[in-house]
This record gives structure tokens, C-alpha cells and sequence, in this order.
């Protein structure tokens, strides 16, 4: 894949500086390219090459530590990030009890620290190792407020992204199928989803009973080709990567797509500070710290895309501070880093003895779950009479994966004292018989979750780095509560017999706030610009030509995992601000 | 599974020294650090190993696809976790050697098949003194090289796992496995 090698090889001036490769940052090139529009995008971590450097068939004895997690590969040797919890010489700044202190490298079940921010330093970010789950929002996500009185409304609605979402699908290639469920819309793009595991078909079995619908799972990946990508062939995990670009990754798709355009430049190793302002102030270009001299280097354009991760891109904001704009850009009403939320995380295991020595099969698969269980609006009322407002869906994880460090564990614990003959009977015996279930649910915002610039701490290049406030607040914890019961009568209901009994404090089953990886909504859009930084096609209400491409904008995070709606947001407000320049509606530097 | 594994090791140090560093070659395995383990450490960890994971019809025995040289790694990792581990599997094979040497005569490696099994039997025998002595170490020692074993494609065969092959179209659960678990 073709990149500038240096800072100085970039010409003078763009249309567009696109800040970030992901899923936001792909997107917005991608779009921006194809309609004509000379970009730059601007990526803080490394190139990065999938087709080069991904570990597609290696088994976990081919790592060092047989691919264990360590400080710095907090998902294991393998797993496709450069980043994670901590960037060496790039802090944050929590809260540990009463004290400020750097986010540390923990476990995000356990952590003592009030939020965990994952971050990426590699072309692509966290494209490269996400869950590919890719679900539409609900035309119901997009008005929660008018719909229970709690959160925020969207200024747009569901028949505004539907569009994007159809050529989203068509572009990324997402397996699925037609359900018809009330607020889980469908796509006329899916393509064939694979047949389920037979743990899965347990799992499914037993939840009919409880009347919780189970359904294919709606992944980005493909089971059909497309140009430039072969289909999944059903063997390696897609949290390394995938080098035959089946699995969604901008690196294999909308990079190299946008490439081919000609009118894409891409500069790795360059590090956006802030964006700065004309004397009409109108955005004019983007600083960024060249990673590889440690100097400050200046980008000229005509229009600004920010897609550098919801956090990542507030903090550009907060830092671009002008006389016209003395507390940063787009925070003229002071929202910007405020309505933070993250989807909730909690998980309970099981084993299913159905299970135990069944014959011989190969259950790889697309290496995550391929069904779950979504949830319905009339299951979501049902559950707000137990105090859990808003929903969550059940997905999973079990079957015959390729074997790791920890994976006889649990059955030897199971089988007791065992060693020789015995063991590897009763090692064979349990494998592939345990399951995980997990729920990821939807955060209503709230007043006491956001970021702000440290008063005295700086990146290594001297940048004020964020820093951060979270709460769960009773909403949240009483759906983790909801969500374990539901997990244990779904383990229960499929004939198994669950690890630990549903837990009766939800802290101590509930993911740190961060960790899950969504957070969205410090940017937020709004109709009118007391309430929020960006208007409804994703422009800061104070300087137009400036674009929000990532999670930001999300005025509710929903259950719906964000990485779809990012990029079919993105696409949309791409086109926006290519419409606003050309018939001058948008007013930009010459 | 993954999860499981990430939760069951403790993540709390950061930017050790020797260690793989933040962005390794991924298609590499290259192991910056010293090895620790002694010859005798070594010998008795082997024959430990063997006796936990002996060869039988579904696979080779545990020294034969290189589980104590991934024990050497292992404890000799710079690591919180792995130093912790390190200190329990030494000390415990200190242990080993010394017990045989004390009940036989000779080093556990070299002691007979029943007299190692006889001294296994007794850790695991509730209320013992083997048991307070060495029992952390057994659990913590077997659920290494069992998971160390079945990592390998030998240990992958032993188990049943017959994925890593690519496939045109996934087939979903083969009919005999729907009939066992009830599904048809």
C-alpha cells in the first residue's frame, strides 16, 4: 500500500485533511476521494500492511509465551493493535479512589481506575482487531428520549442514515438475515450468514422456551467475495487480522480503494495537535507532531475531517484554541468532551455436559459468534419494570477454538486431580463443552461522565493530554444485574450448568467504563447549538468546514455496537461538506 | 477461550525491560530474554511433565513437543505474572527433587515410575504434608503444561481440534454431532 515516507514529501496544500485511518477516518477518505477531492489523512501510528504481517494460520506455540497477553498486548501476542491501555510516552489521566493518576495497564473487570481508553498507533486503528459486529441502530436509538423521557434525541432519524447504511453494507460486506424484528432493522445487502455450532443451536434451543429470539449474527465479513477481498474460509481468528481482507479492515478495503482514486496522500507517523483557523475563522489546515523528527509541521486545506477516535478527536478540539475560540474549536457552548458513555460489558460462563465427547468437528467458523440474541423494544419495557431502562443483546463465545494457554484450563478444574492417561481423557472429554455468554448494553449519558484537558500534564511532545470522569449510574448497573439472570436462565435453558451463580453486586461483574472500547458522544450533534459542538451533517456549529467523522457525534449509544453507523455517518457527512464547498454554503479557504 | 485466559493473568506492569516490547514481528518468534532454568531444574520438570501428559494413542508425550523448553521461557519471562509463576514452579521442583531424594534416595527424574506416581498421590492426598507443601505448586505446574501441550498441533490432535484448515464453505455441526447433543 502506497504512503508519503516522509512529512515533507506532501504537497503544500489538500482539500481535505482527513485525521485517522479507521473506521471514521477510512471512511471519510474513501468517500472524499471518490468524489474528486484531494485528501491528505493524517494517521498517529505506523503504516501497517495486513496482506504482509498478519499471523493468519500460526498456532499460539509459534508466539512467545504461547501468545499470552503482556503489558503492552493486553489481548495477546497475536492480537492485531499497536497500543492498547497504555501508549509509551502518550498518557491519560484517571481517577484511582480520591487520586488522579495515569491509566494503567489492568484488567478491565477488576480495574481500580475509573476508566481504561484503548488506543491504536497503526494505519487502520482499531479496525484492524475489532468484533466486526455491525448492527443498524433502531429508529427507536435515534429518539430515545421521546421514547422512555430518558437521554437525548438524535436532530436526525433512522430514514436519514438509512441511505448510508445500504451503501455502507454494499461497500464493507456484512452477513445477515432478514428477521423483521421491531427496531433491529434489517439489510437487503446481507450476505449468506454461516451455519451455526451446535452449541450455538443449544443456546438457541433453550432460549425459544424463555421467548428470547436468537438469530444470526450481522458480521463484517465477507461470505461472498469482493473486489479486491477473497471470502472467509473459515480457519483463522479475526482479532489478528486478516490478510486475505474478508474480515473488515480499512487497511485491506477503503485505504486501498482510496488509493486507487489518486487523489489520496497517506502520512503515517503524524500526529494531529489541532486545527487552525484563517482570519475569518474558517479551518485552514491541521498541525501535527512528525513522530519520526519530533518537530511540529503544518498541513494547509481547504476543509478538516476529524476522525481520530471520539476521545482522540475531542482533545484535538480542546487544544485548537484561538482568540475567537479561547476554551478550543467547537466548544463555544461547552460540550465538547462532555456525554461521554461506552456500551456496558458482562459476561458468565457455563458448560453445557451435552457437549462433553461429541464427535470429532471443525467449528472455527468466523471465529466469533454466529448467532445472538438481540434484544426487542417489548423485552426492553419489560426489563425497565425491573429498573433497567435500556437494553443490551446476548452474544457468545465457546465451541472447539483453536487450542491456547488456558483453554483445558476449565475442563481439568472440572475433572478434579487428574494426571496421565486420565487427564488427556478428561482434557478431550470437556473441550469445546464450556460456553461465555456476554451483553453489551446501551449507557444513557449523564452529567458526571466526560473529559477534559489535564490542567499540567503533557504528551511526550508537550500536548495536554485528557483526562477523566465516569460513573455507571443505576440504570446501568441494574441492567448488568438483568443481564446476568438472563445469562444464567439462557445456560440453564440450553441444558447447562453455570460457573458461578448470577452476580448480586453488578461491580463486580461489570467492565471498567473505556474498556469496552465504544465510547462515543463527546462531540455530540445536535439541533441547535446550545446543545451540542456539531450540527446534524456532523459540522462544528462553529466552524463548518470543519467535520466530525467518529462516535462523537453519537447523541445515544445504543446496543447496536458503534463501528456501522460510524461509517455510514461518516460517508454522509462527507458528502455534506464535498455539497456545502462546491455551491458555497460552506465557506472555506480558497 | 481467549477471554477466560486474559482474565486468569493479571496485567499490571508496564514498559518492562528485555521484554517483547510494544510492536513485535508478529510472524516471529524471538525471545529477548536470558533463559533460567537449570539443567537439574529442567530434568525434573521433564519427568514431571511426562507424568502428567504421557504419550497414548491420540499423542506424544509432553517433553516431546517441547513443554519444558516452553517452561524455561515461561519463568524466565521479565513479567509480574510470569515472575510469579517462576517462583512457585522453582521453589515446587526444588521441592520434587528434594522429596525423592528423601523418600528414595534419588532425584525425582530418577526415581521409578510408581515412585513418582506414589509421590504425585500423596500431594494430592487431602490432609497430607505433601499436600500443604506442594499442592499450589502441582495445580499451577499442570495447568501450564497442559495448556503449553495442547497449544502445539500435536496437543491440537490429542484434544480433537481439527479447525485451522480452510475451507470453501463452512458446513455447520456434522449430522453426528447434531445427534449426540439431542439436535437430530
Amino acid at each position: 500500500m502506497a504512503h508519503l515516507k516522509t512529512s515533507k514529501s506532501r504537497a503544500a496544500t489538500y482539500d481535505v485533511v482527513v485525521v485517522g485511518s479507521g473506521a471514521a477516518g477510512g471512511m471519510a477518505a474513501y468517500a472524499l476521494a471518490k468524489a474528486g477531492v484531494k485528501v491528505l489523512m493524517l494517521e498517529a501510528g505506523r503504516h501497517y500492511d495486513p496482506q504482509r504481517e498478519t499471523p493468519m494460520f500460526q498456532s499460539f506455540a509459534d508466539a512467545p509465551l504461547r501468545g499470552s497477553s503482556f503489558p503492552q498486548k493486553p489481548n495477546g501476542f497475536f492480537d492485531a493493535t499497536i497500543g492498547g491501555w497504555v501508549v509509551d510516552g502518550e498518557p491519560y489521566v484517571v481517577k484511582k479512589g480520591d487520586t488522579w493518576t495515569d491509566g494503567a495497564v489492568e484488567n478491565r473487570m477488576k480495574t481500580e481506575q475509573n476508566f481504561m481508553w484503548w488506543r491504536a498507533r497503526m494505519l487502520g486503528g482499531r479496525t484492524n482487531h475489532w468484533g466486526r459486529v455491525s448492527l443498524r441502530m433502531g429508529p427507536l436509538d435515534f429518539k430515545p428520549r421521546s421514547t422512555d423521557g430518558l437521554g437525548f434525541d438524535w436532530p436526525i432519524g433512522y430514514e436519514d442514515v438509512a441511505p448510508y447504511y445500504d451503501k455502507t453494507d454494499q461497500l464493507v460486506g456484512i452477513f445477515g438475515t432478514k428477521e423483521g424484528l421491531e427496531n433491529n432493522p434489517d439489510s437487503d445487502f446481507f450476505l449468506p450468514a454461516p451455519k451455526p455450532r451446535a452449541y450455538e443451536l443449544l443456546l438457541q434451543r433453550g432460549a425459544k422456551k424463555l421467548g428470547i429470539p436468537v438469530i444470526p449474527s450481522r458480521m463484517a465479513i465477507l461470505t461472498k467475495p469482493l473486489p479486491g477481498r477473497a471470502p472467509c474460509f473459515y480457519a483463522t481468528p479475526c482479532g489478528r487480522g486478516c490478510s486475505i481482507g474478508a474480515s473488515f479492515q480499512s487497511t485491506t478495503s477503503l485505504i486501498p480503494y482510496a488509493l486507487e482514486t489518486g487523489n489520496l496522500d497517506v502520512l503515517p507517523d503524524a500526529m494531529a495537535r489541532s486545527v487552525t483557523l484563517d482570519s475569518q475563522g474558517r479551518a485552514n489546515g491541521v498541525t501535527f507532531i512528525d513522530r519520526t523528527t519530533g518537530k511540529e509541521e503544518h498541513v494547509a486545506a481547504r476543509a478538516v475531517v476529524l476522525g481520530a477516535s471520539a476521545l482522540e478527536t475531542a482533545r484535538i478540539l480542546l487544544n485548537s484554541k484561538s482568540a475567537k475560540f479561547p476554551q478550543g474549536l467547537g466548544n463555544s457552548t461547552g460540550h465538547v468532551g462532555r456525554w461521554m458513555t461506552d456500551s456496558t460489558g458482562t459476561s458468565l460462563g457455563g458448560r453445557i455436559p451435552a457437549l462433553e465427547n461429541i464427535p470429532l468437528h471443525n467449528e472455527d467458523g468466523v471465529s466469533t459468534m454466529h448467532l445472538y440474541a438481540p434484544m426487542t423494544p417489548e423485552r426492553q419495557r419489560a426489563a425497565a419494570k425491573e429498573g433497567s431502562p435500556r437494553g443490551y443483546y446476548v452474544a457468545w463465545s465457546g465451541g472447539r477454538t483453536m487450542p491456547g494457554l488456558g483453554t483445558v484450563t476449565e475442563g481439568l478444574r472440572v475433572a478434579g486431580d487428574v494426571y496421565g492417561k486420565k487427564l488427556k481423557d478428561e482434557a478431550r472429554r470437556y473441550y469445546g463443552s464450556f460456553v461465555d455468554l456476554h451483553a453489551r448494553g446501551e449507557m444513557i449519558p449523564n452529567d458526571k461522565s466526560f473529559c477534559e484537558l489535564d490542567p499540567d500534564k503533557k504528551d511526550r511532545w508537550g500536548t495536554p493530554v485528557l483526562r477523566f470522569h465516569f460513573e455507571w449510574r443505576p440504570e446501568e448497573l441494574a441492567q448488568i444485574l438483568h443481564a446476568q439472570r438472563t445469562f444464567a436462565s439462557m445456560i440453564e435453558a440450553a441444558g447447562g450448568v453455570v460457573d458461578s451463580p448470577p452476580v448480586k453486586d453488578p461491580r463486580k461483574a461489570m467492565t471498567a467504563g473505556g474498556s469496552v472500547n465504544h465510547e462515543m458522544g463527546v462531540t455530540r450533534m445536535s439541533a441547535r447549538i446550545e446543545d451540542g459542538v456539531t450540527n446534524s451533517a456532523s459540522q462544528l456549529w462553529d466552524c463548518p468546514n470543519v467535520v466530525v467523522a467518529d462516535g462523537g457525534v453519537f447523541v445515544s449509544n445504543p446496543f447496536k455496537n458503534p463501528t456501522l453507523t460510524i461509517m455510514a455517518l461518516a460517508w454522509r457527512a462527507c458528502d455534506k461538506l464535498v455539497a456545502g464547498m462546491k455551491d458555497g454554503t460552506i465557506s472555506a479557504p480558497a | 477461550m481467549a477471554s477466560a485466559l486474559a482474565s486468569a493473568l493479571d496485567i499490571t506492569a508496564f514498559g518492562v525491560e528485555g521484554g517483547l516490547g510494544a510492536d513485535p514481528d508478529l510472524l516471529k518468534k524471538d525471545i529477548p530474554w536470558q533463559r533460567v532454568l537449570t539443567a537439574a531444574e529442567k530434568r525434573a520438570a521433564g519427568a514431571l511433565a511426562d507424568l502428567l501428559i504421557p504419550a497414548d494413542e491420540h499423542g506424544p508425550a509432553a517433553t516431546a513437543v517441547g513443554v519444558v523448553d516452553f517452561l524455561d521461557e515461561w519463568v524466565s519471562a521479565p513479567y509480574e505474572t510470569q515472575q510469579r509463576d517462576a517462583k512457585t514452579i522453582r521453589e515446587g521442583l526444588a521441592w520434587m527433587d528434594a522429596e525423592a531424594t528423601r523418600r528414595f534416595g534419588k532425584l525425582f527424574a530418577d526415581s521409578a515410575a510408581a515412585e513418582q506416581s506414589a509421590l504425585v498421590d500423596d500431594i494430592l492426598k487431602e490432609g497430607s504434608d505433601a499436600r500443604k507443601k506442594a499442592y499450589s505448586f502441582w495445580k499451577l505446574f499442570r495447568d501450564r503444561v497442559a495448556g503449553a501441550y495442547y497449544s502445539t498441533p500435536e496437543g491440537w490432535k490429542a484434544l480433537g481440534y481439527t479447525g485451522n484448515a480452510p475451507l470453501a464453505e463452512f458446513p455447520g455441526a456434522t449430522p453426528e454431532a447434531l445427534r449426540h447433543v439431542g439436535l437430530a
